[in-house]
This record gives C-alpha cells, structure tokens and sequence, in this order.
C-alpha cells in the first residue's frame, strides 16, 4: 500500500509538484501522438509509407508549395496549386507544350482530319485511347472513364471548376473501349478544350462512380485519387504534405525518384530560401519576390530560377462609368460616364505617364516583361502592332489640350469644377501596393491626385456584391493580374462586351467590370464566333486587341511568369505555359 | 493577515491535518454540487458563443471561392453551383444547425477547401502542435521558475537586472522575429538544423529521434523563451510579494534554512496566482501557435486556422474556435477548483 501513502504525501499539495507532474502528462501525450501520427494518415493506402531513411536522399524529390494543396482532384480545387499535386497522379488526354503544339498524353495520337479524329463540319472530334494502359490499382483505363469524367463535371451540383471548358458539349461517347467521341453543340475551333490540359484529367470511373453530384466532395478518392501518372498518391494530409511513389502499373519508363514529397504551407521568401540557398528543398513553386531578394538568395548557389511566361497580365482597368455618383440604386452605374476617364486624351495622358519599365524592373525583375497588349499569350495571337512609351511631356500636353489645367491653383488639374482626383484601389499583396506607389508618383507629377486604397484578396475577389469588390469597382483605376489558360481565348476577349457589363441588374456576376462599351468591338467579338478558319481567326484577335489598346480601354503592365526555384542538381525538366510545372515530372532526375 | 493564517495552517501539521479531514466529508457533496452547477451554467456560454462567433463569420466579407476569381474559366453559374455544393444558399441559422449537429455528432461537418471532414483535419495536426507547443511549454516552465525565483531572491542585484532584461527583450520581441533570426542563423550561416518540419517523420531509432529533434527544437525554442519571458515576471512578482510577508519573516527568526523558507513557505503560497495563470494558459497547448506554427512550416492547429482564415474556410474556422472555447471553460473550471485545492481556506459556494 505504498503508493496510497505516496498519494496521501504532503509532497502532493506542493503546487509546483502538482504542475510539473500535470505537464509531464501532457508531453507524454503529445510524444505517444506524435509516434502514432504516421499509421494514422495511412489508412486504406495500397502501398505502405516508407521512411524517409529508407529511400536515399539521391532518389527523393522534395517539391515546396507555399500555397498548400489540400486536394487531389482537380476539378474540385479551389487554385492552381491542387492541379499541380493532382497532374503527379492524374493525367488528360493531350496537353500542349511549350512549343504550343499538342501532344498526346493517354490519347494514342491527336486527332486531325487526315486520320479522321476531326469531322468535316468541325461539330465532333474522337480520340483513340493508349492501348494496354492500367490505372495504378490494376483496372484497365478505358474510354468509360472518359465518358465518366464528363459527366462528373458537367453536372451541376458536383460544383466542378472546370465546368466551363464541357460548356459547348452536347454529348461524349465511347464507341469501344479505346475510343470515344466528343459532339459539340455547334462547329467549334476550341475543341482542344475538353479533355485537354489542366482542366482535362481524366478519373477513375471504378473510383468516382458514387460521388457523382452533391456527394463529390466527400468521396475518399480527392485524398487518394488512383491514376494513370507515374506516381501515385501513398500519403496526403490536406494543407500539409502529399507523399508520392511510383506507380507499379505505370504503362512508361519507371520514373526516377522513387520518392516524392510536396510540402506546402510557409511564405514564398523562405520556400525560395530552401531551394536556392540551404538546399533543403529541390524546387519551389509560384515565388513571387523582389528581384533583389532572389538575388541574394541566388548567391548561396545551390539552385537557379526558372521563369515560365504564362498568358497572364498584370493590367490597369479604367472605369468609365462615375463611382462617385448613385444613378438607379448604384454607383458605377454604366450609363453615367466617368467625368474624366471617358476622355480618350485623358487615357491615353494616364498611359504615356505609368513608368512601365521601372516597374518591371524592379518589382519583378525577371519574371516580368513590359506589356503592351491585352492578348499576351499564345504568340500567334500576339499583336507586333503596339508600342510602349513613357513620356510624361507629352502626357502633360495631351491634357492641357484636352482642357485639363489648373485654374484654381490647388496644384491638381481641373475643368468645369471637376479636379482630377483618383481613387487606385487594389489587392493586398506588397508588389501590387508598390506598384501602385510607382503609379500614384507617375500621375501626380502630371497634375493629378491620387488616393490609393487596398484590399484583402478573399474580398477583393471574393462575393461580387461586396463594395469592395473588383467586381463592383467603386474606384477610378485597379489593379490586378487576369489569365487567358487557353490556346484559343475567345472568353476572354469576352471582357470587354458590352453585354458583359457588370451592373446591379446582374449581381455584378460579370466580367466587363471597366463597362467599357464599343459597339465597333462587339462586331468583332460576333465575327470571333463565327469564325473557325484560323488565319482569320488570328487577324480578328490582332484586331481586336489592337482596338482595345489604341482606344486605351486598359493598360497592360506587366506580362507575368510562373518563377520556379529549381536546384542545380536536377536535370531534365520540361515547363510549358500551358499546363502545371509538374506535367512530365516522370522524366525528372537528378544529375 | 493571511500570510500569518497559511502560515500557521502549513507549518503545525496536526491540526491543519484534522481540520482539512473534518471539512472534507462535508466539502465533497459541496464540491460535486458546485461542479455540476458550474457545468451547466457552461452549456448555455457555449452555445452563445458558437453563436456570435458563427455570425461573425458569416457577416464577414470574403468566400472560399476569391482564389479563383480571376480566372475567366469561373463563369457566374459556375461560381454559383460551387455555391450550392458547399451549401452557402442557405441561410445563416440553417448552415449553423447544420454545423451544431455536425459537430455534435462528431465529424465537425466538411472543410469548404479540403475534402475531408474538419475532424480528420484537426486529428491529422493535433499530434504536432501538442508534441511543438506543449514541449515549448515545458522548456518555458524548466526556464522560468529558476529564473524567476532566483530573480526575486536577488531582487536588484547584477543577476536580476540580466534576467528582468532577457525577460523584457523576450516578450518585446515578436516571435516571427526570433524565429527568422533562428531561421538565418542555424539554418543559413551554420547549416545545422533544418528550417522546414517534416510530419512524416517518424521516430524509429536514434538517427530519425536525432532528426525530429532538430526540426523541432527551433519552433520549441522560439515559443519557449518567449512563454519563458512572459512567466518569469509573473513569478518574479509573486515571489517577491510573498517575501515581504510577516510569515517569512517568522520562519527566518525561528531560525529555519534559507532554502527551507523558500521552498516551503515563500513558493507554496507564491505558487497559487501563478499556477491559475498556467492552467488557464493550457487550452493555447492545444490551439497551437499561429504565427511560429506558419515560419518554421509545422503542420499543427494553429496553422491549420490561419490557412482557413485565409481561404474563409468556415467549418473549419469554427470548429478550431469552439474547441478552444471549451477548453477555456474547463480549465477555468479546473483553476477554480485548484484553488480550494491549493488553499484550503477557499469554500466552494
């Protein structure tokens, strides 16, 4: 009965006893968690997680993601980065390369009209399948899969994001195991869409097949998806790291890394900082940082930076409706015009006057390129006809011949009692802000007073409605950057139609924010849909670009890239704008 | 006053003995009386702060969809059935019965951006913020009291001006700081330990505890001298009040050891204030550490809410919050009854 008298010891009632005991008891806990913690995120895998001393350090690739993925399936993300750690598992049927050409992934060739893929009235394309190809549990990949993933997205209270891509199909087939055709609603020369790309990964039927609809979220395959990639999924902690091994029913060359891990969460400094200095890391996704920071950083000399020009442009949208005036229960309302920006020669003095150069060179260093056109990306459709040009004389003479002066001497120009205030309103985001400073700078030695405002992402891009919103746009100027993805960008240049104006009729739900309206561009955008010849196809995207840039409908900044902090001692690695960075990780290797 | 009663009560040990025995009978029906009391007058604070706590949540601007918007492929309808996936058309009370009930039942409801219920979510992390934060709290106690005491011992001398100093700088300075100083200086000039946590690890034999020690010892030791700063005046004040009392004084004229003095009268009765303070700091164990969870990239609670902030991730946001208010209500319950506890003059009532 010792330990009863042990418990009755006065010793008990000594406070700093009773705590470090009490504490102990909490660090035994946690040690005990900590050791059960790898079985548990293990459940249900089909192969069994190996220690990180197991597998050489050689033979292990280590990827940082600072924007964690926190699912496998991409048609259910909520970014970039989920599509990047599912196209490790999961593949489409083609994707296109650097080169802009596609090539065929699970697809055994692309469809043309000379081998009778595409049909002669442009309305249905089908794709032959790669025979003999297995999905990583041993179920043979078929065309029943393809018509699966269709119809998985195309079902709305699956509540995919890729919807938008299966939007002009009417129905999707499988004419035998290893073909299937896709019908379009009308002829369409964006046929690559579907099945194509990032937003074409194809799903396991056999996986999926009972969380079609309101239950795709909670199917246990977006954590532990099967695929046809060369890796497959063997551990996944949402937001935290995804481990990868290969997959023994890969239908190609084993990869090399037998190991994969995706580590995500910190800040984008410091995942650089792993790469390119420690070597903690072997590549590092999506940095965004000062040039002069990436440049210290490069000097510890264990890796390099790779920049991927993406069809993405950081611009400056122009309102040319009044936000400071309520006309029918709205401010920006699209029929009250703005009282200066409607002005072409006010415009085009704000674009002459944006020092574009010095902010690309040292906000983005080489990640950026000085744009000068609405449609960046792809080459064809990239116009040779405009030019950038900073020149704050010229842009101060356009104004005084526009009528815009000083008359009451305040130091910031006016006409007919309106001084040329300006409110620049942004996402909160340090190169955005200091880019606005460059602006704001730039604007006031013209004569103009700036007032800059920011705003936090998830409501600058979030609810539409919210006043703060870009959408409702209840500011002078913005900023922020806007993608195309595809090839073929004909929503995009949706953005500015006059139909597509966001109002309050529309909860603000549309794109044409600027409510720039030119009936001359909504020919052109009727021509674009019509069309499906694609030199004409071409010409009217220079048109229209041309169009919108010599009527300064907006200002182009910067043309952006995906940075990638990649280590010296990786080799053969292959980017592409138009896909993830970890498309062909299969052929990655380590020198 | 009291000084000379606890005084009294500790030092004679017969009669403190059979007063507490007499009083104990009786206390514990009093005792379980209170208790229960107390644990219903828990239920309805709960659920008034699930309440307000929901409603901020859903009043507050921002949806879980922003990373996607600008990205012309999210058209309107697609933006809306998205909506209707995640169940945000419905209104507010419908999404906070439905999340009551879900978190009743267990499974804490679905994560808007992961597709795993919130539950595996904060199971996955909690391993690891209890291993990181705990131990950090550990190493704050084993720095504090030592330093504390001996402060207080030596009120004013060099030693006490060099700990009050270390003291005042280690809570001055936010841990975002000590951490990237850490981060710089053992990681990028040494090269000693590595800056990046890694949850997989696991711990097998001396080479793999080696390496789990030095992933987590810089996360440890950023929390723990700053929890260690922060303490240590605490006990420093506590101490030094206690010094001052007439009982103190009594023990040394009867001639008792130093150490005996302070070990067993000046820290027993220091000890009450600051063994509240600890109890009620223990809930923050397990809510992990925002800002130093995020630097050093330790998959725990706390960085599992400040992404969910980020992304609107309301289940989750929630679900982290009201698990913290429950312990907050517990271990308020749990210091009230350590004081009768510690000081048996206190009657529950």
């Amino acid at each position: 009965m010792r330990w009863i008298r042990l418990l009755e010891r006065r010793v008990w009632r000594h406070p700093l006893v009773w705590f470090v005991a009490s504490l102990s008891s909490v660090a035994l806990l946690a040690a005990c968690g900590t050791q059960s913690n790898a079985p548990n995120g293990d459940e249900g895998s089909q192969g069994s997680t190996t220690p990180v001393g197991a597998v050489s350090t050689d033979k292990s690739l280590r990827l940082l993601y600072w924007q964690a993925p926190t699912t496998l399936n991409p048609h259910l993300s909520t970014g970039l980065k989920d599509s990047e750690a599912s196209h490790i598992v999961l593949e489409p049927l083609a994707a296109y390369n650097q080169a802009e050409a596609l090539e065929p992934i699970l697809a055994a060739e692309i469809p043309t009209r000379q081998n009778g893929g595409l049909s002669a009235d442009n309305r249905s394309v089908t794709w032959t399948l790669k025979e003999g190809v297995l999905w990583s549990d041993g179920q043979p990949f078929t065309a029943e899969d393809v018509v699966f993933t269709y119809e998985f997205i195309s079902n709305p209270d699956t509540g995919a994001i890729s919807t938008e891509f299966y939007d002009e199909i009417e129905r999707v087939e499988a004419l035998d195991d290893l073909t299937v055709r896709i019908t379009f609603k009308q002829p369409t020369p964006a046929w690559t869409q579907p099945f194509v790309g990032t937003g074409g990964m194809i799903l396991p039927k056999h996986i999926f097949q009972d969380y079609v609809g309101a239950q795709a979220r909670s199917a246990p395959g977006n954590t532990r998806p099967v695929g046809t990639g060369p890796y497959q999924a063997v551990e996944f902690k949402p937001g935290d790291i995804i481990v990868y091994e290969p997959n023994p029913n890969f239908r190609g060359e084993p990869p090399f890394f037998q190991r994969v891990e995706l580590k995500g969460g910190g800040d984008a400094v410091s995942a650089a900082r792993a790469v390119l200095q420690t070597g903690e890391a072997d590549f590092a996704w999506n940095i965004q940082a000062e040039p002069a920071v990436i440049q210290d950083l490069l000097a510890g000399g264990q890796g390099q930076m790779t920049y991927v020009f993406k069809p993405m442009l950081e611009r400056i949208y122009i309102n040319f409706s009044d936000p400071n005036q309520m006309v029918d229960g709205q401010r920006s309302n699209a029929n009250v015009p703005h009282p200066f920006l409607s002005e072409k020669p006010v415009r085009q003095a704000i674009s002459l006057a944006i020092d574009r150069d010095t902010i690309t060179e040292q906000l983005y260093g080489e990640a950026g390129k000085v744009a000068t056109n609405f449609v960046v990306a792809p080459d064809k459709y990239v116009s040779p006809n405009t030019a950038y040009e900073f020149n704050l004389e010229k842009a101060a003479a356009l104004l005084d011949q526009a009528g815009w002066v000083d008359t009451n001497n305040d130091g910031i120009r006016d006409k007919n009692g309106v001084e040329m205030r300006l409110l620049f309103s942004t996402s909160v985001n340090p190169v955005r802000q200091k880019t606005q400073q460059i602006v704001k700078q730039n604007l006031e030695s013209i004569g103009m007073q700036v007032e800059l405002k920011t705003v936090d992402a998830s409501i600058y891009f979030g609810d539409p409605t919210n006043p703060d919103s870009n959408n409702t746009f209840y500011a002078d100027l913005q900023l922020f950057a806007f993608e195309s993805e595809t090839l073929e960008p004909d929503s995009y240049m949706q953005l500015y139609a006059c139909d597509q104006i966001a109002q309050k009729e529309n909860q603000w739900s549309k794109a044409n924010t600027s409510r720039y309206c030119n009936p001359e561009y909504d020919a052109l955008l009727d021509q674009l849909n019509q069309e499906l010849d694609p030199e004409r196809r071409q010409a009217i995207f220079i048109q229209m670009n041309d169009l919108l840039i010599a009527d300064v409908a907006l200002i182009p900044l910067v043309h952006r890239s995906d940075s990638l902090a990649l280590s010296n001692s990786l080799n053969n690695m292959e980017f592409t704008p138009w896909n993830t960075s970890t498309w062909k990780i299969n052929a990655w290797g380590r020198q | 006053m009291l000084g000379v009663a606890s005084n009294a009560s500790h030092t004679s040990s017969k009669p403190y003995r059979r007063g507490r025995a007499d009083h104990v009978g009786e206390n514990k029906s009093t005792m379980i009386k209170y208790l229960i009391r107390r644990l219903l007058m828990a239920i309805p604070t709960l659920i008034a702060i699930s309440i307000v706590v929901y409603a901020i949540l859903a009043l507050a601007p921002g949806d879980p969809l922003g990373e996607l918007a600008n990205s012309p492929s999210i058209t309107p309808e697609v933006r809306e059935n998205i909506r209707r996936a995640l169940g945000l058309d419905q209104p507010v009370y419908i999404r906070y019965f439905k999340w009551a009930w879900s978190f009743i039942t267990g499974n804490m409801g679905y994560s808007f951006v992961n597709p795993v219920p919130v539950s595996t979510l904060i199971i996955q992390r909690l391993p690891t913020t209890l291993w990181v934060v705990g131990l950090a709290y550990l190493v704050s106690l084993a720095i504090a009291f030592p330093l504390g005491i001996l402060s207080a011992l030596k009120r004013y001398s060099l030693l006490d001006q060099i700990f009050t100093t270390f003291a005042f700088m280690g809570f001055s300075i936010p841990t975002f700081f000590t951490g990237l100083l850490f981060i710089i200086i053992f990681s990028v000039w040494l090269g000693w330990l590595p800056f990046i946590y890694n949850s997989t690890l696991v711990v097998r034999d001396w080479s793999s505890f080696v390496a789990q020690v030095q992933q987590s010892i810089m996360p440890i030791m950023v929390l723990g001298l700053f929890q260690a700063a922060v303490l240590m005046r605490y006990i420093r004040a506590a101490v030094i009040e206690q010094l001052a009392e007439n009982y103190v004084r009594t023990a040394y004229a009867k001639g008792l050891a130093g150490w005996v003095v302070v070990n067993r009268h000046v820290l027993r009765n220091a000890m009450i204030p600051v063994v509240t303070l600890i109890a009620l700091d223990i809930p923050t164990i397990f809510t992990g550490a925002l800002v130093t969870e995020q630097v050093f990239r330790v998959p725990g609670i706390g960085s599992l809410l400040i992404e969910s902030i980020g992304r609107n991730d309301t289940p989750v946001i929630m679900s982290i919050t009201f698990i913290y208010a429950i312990l907050i209500v517990i271990f308020n319950l749990i210091a009230d009854l350590l004081y009768g506890f510690l000081d048996p003059r206190i009657r529950y009532s």
